[in-house]
């Protein structure tokens, strides 16, 4: 059973048809004691850092979530907030990754002979990838991104995306990883990732 | 590297697709949910659904059809037409939509744009602007190109971009429908001007066009067609190998 962390964010929905899509059961919670009992905990995210924040404090979870002993996995603003720190509304997060978010730059792209568009919205590789989470992906697979800030690269990067330049497009530490992409909406490519999770 | 979109587009009509010339003569060609499946699998970027019912019943039909889609498609969908308020925006989202498209309701009363933003984020507004060449000028257009505003295009996209658009749909109503290719001058100048992705419409008769559109010449970030994929004379995989032979950055599935 995968437990969706509902923390007043919408859009959990298309985590949940991604889940049944690869027939995983699944349950949308904010209390901690049925969390808990999951096997895999999603922390999906849609908003801004300052607000997902404020429903985490108030809803209790702020604290809990680093207690998880299960596999836990951030899509998007679910990952930024594992972070330390997000620009995003000078936001204090939750820690569990030392990375801070910082917001992408419409900055020149040589390659590209333009700038760089914010959001950064589309389908981009993975590079460098280091976790079983990318298990049977092949060399630089493409995922789906819709993000304006992004965590930087640190030696708890499994995987990176370049953008004008390299960020975390994926983070791990311990039983807790994160995407900057959306699995949940990269096509076959990102249900072998959440089935990849689900094995974790 | 960040790759170009292709994005097929289904208009919507009491449930089910219909493509038209120029938004009239419509004609039926088929269920939207196979069709959106067969675009997955077929390696579409994305997908957009455009509402074109005129009764409060074929809009019931559509948030429920809205629903059916993202359960079953693995890739993100954009839906529009008739969107008016803050609420009718949430409706379609809470049922499944990864964005939604703003276009008459924003030229109408720009702040909606605003209240979205607060509501949703950018990632969620696509700002969809017609538009029509009138003595040489850009002019912004609503009803399907009949209704002319006193909007220019150009100033209207600066607009939509700072109160919180996060993509721009233009569609040049001169060209829609012609298949004689896009407006690409217009989208070269466009990326020029905004700093937010630009996608392509009306007009793609080839492969081509889209090429054209895509490349140094529209630096389009997306390209959307109908006609061309539903009735097969475009094929996606073939167009993508097309398309990444002439350099263009495409995710190849």
């Amino acid at each position: 059973m995968v437990g969706i962390v509902d923390y007043g964010t919408g859009n959990l929905k298309s985590v949940q048809n991604a889940l049944g899509r690869i027939g995983a059961e699944n349950i949308v919670s904010s209390d901690f004691d049925t969390l808990t009992k999951c096997s895999h905990i999603i922390l999906p995210g849609v908003g801004s850092a300052g607000w997902a924040m404020e429903n985490l404090v108030a809803s209790g979870l702020a604290n809990l979530i680093k207690e998880f002993a299960q596999p836990v996995m951030g899509i998007c603003l679910g990952m930024q907030i594992m972070c330390s720190y997000s620009e995003e509304d000078n936001t204090e997060c939750l820690g569990i990754f030392p990375n801070s978010v910082k917001k992408m730059g419409n900055s020149y792209d040589g390659s590209n002979k333009g700038y760089i568009k914010i959001p950064h919205v589309g389908w981009n590789n993975l590079t460098s990838m280091e976790s079983s989470l990318f298990n049977g992906l092949g060399e630089a697979p493409y995922v789906y991104f819709v993000h304006s800030y992004c965590a930087e690269v640190n030696e708890r990067t499994i995987a990176k995306c370049y953008y004008g330049s390299d960020f975390s497009a994926a983070i791990g530490y311990r039983n807790f990883v994160g995407c900057q992409f959306h699995p949940e909406k990269s096509g076959y490519v990102g249900e072998r990732i959440l089935k990849n999770f689900l094995k974790m | 590297m960040l790759a170009k979109r292709i994005i097929p587009c289904l208009d919507i009509k009491e449930g089910k697709t219909v493509k038209g010339v120029n938004f009239e003569n419509l004609k039926s060609v088929g269920d939207p949910v196979e069709m959106a499946l067969n675009y997955c699998r077929d390696g579409a970027d994305e997908l957009v659904f455009l509402d074109i019912s005129a009764t409060v019943e074929g809009r019931k039909t559509f948030t429920s059809l809205v629903e059916k889609i993202a359960a079953n498609i693995n890739i993100p969908f954009t839906v529009g037409g008739g969107i008016s308020t803050v609420e009718d925006a949430e409706r379609l989202l809470k049922a499944g939509a990864d964005k939604i498209s703003i276009n008459s309701a924003a030229v109408k009363e720009p702040t909606i744009i605003d209240r979205l933003k607060e509501k949703f984020g950018s990632q969620f507004i696509v700002a969809a602007i017609d538009a029509k060449e009138i003595e040489g000028k850009w002019m912004v257009t609503t009803h399907a190109g009949s209704v002319i505003t006193e909007k220019e295009l150009f100033d209207w996209a600066i607009e939509v971009e700072r109160r919180g658009a996060g993509e721009i749909l233009f569609t040049s109503m001169d060209h829609d429908g012609t298949k004689m290719g896009y407006a690409t001058e217009v989208y070269r100048r466009l990326s020029q001007i905004v700093g937010i992705p630009i996608i392509a419409s009306g007009g793609a008769g080839n492969g081509e066009h889209i090429k054209e559109v895509l490349g140094p010449e529209g630096c389009a970030d997306a390209a959307l067609a109908a006609s061309i994929f539903h009735f097969g004379e475009v094929n996606i995989p073939k167009l993508k190998v097309e398309l990444q032979n002439a350099g263009i950055p495409i995710r190849i599935i």
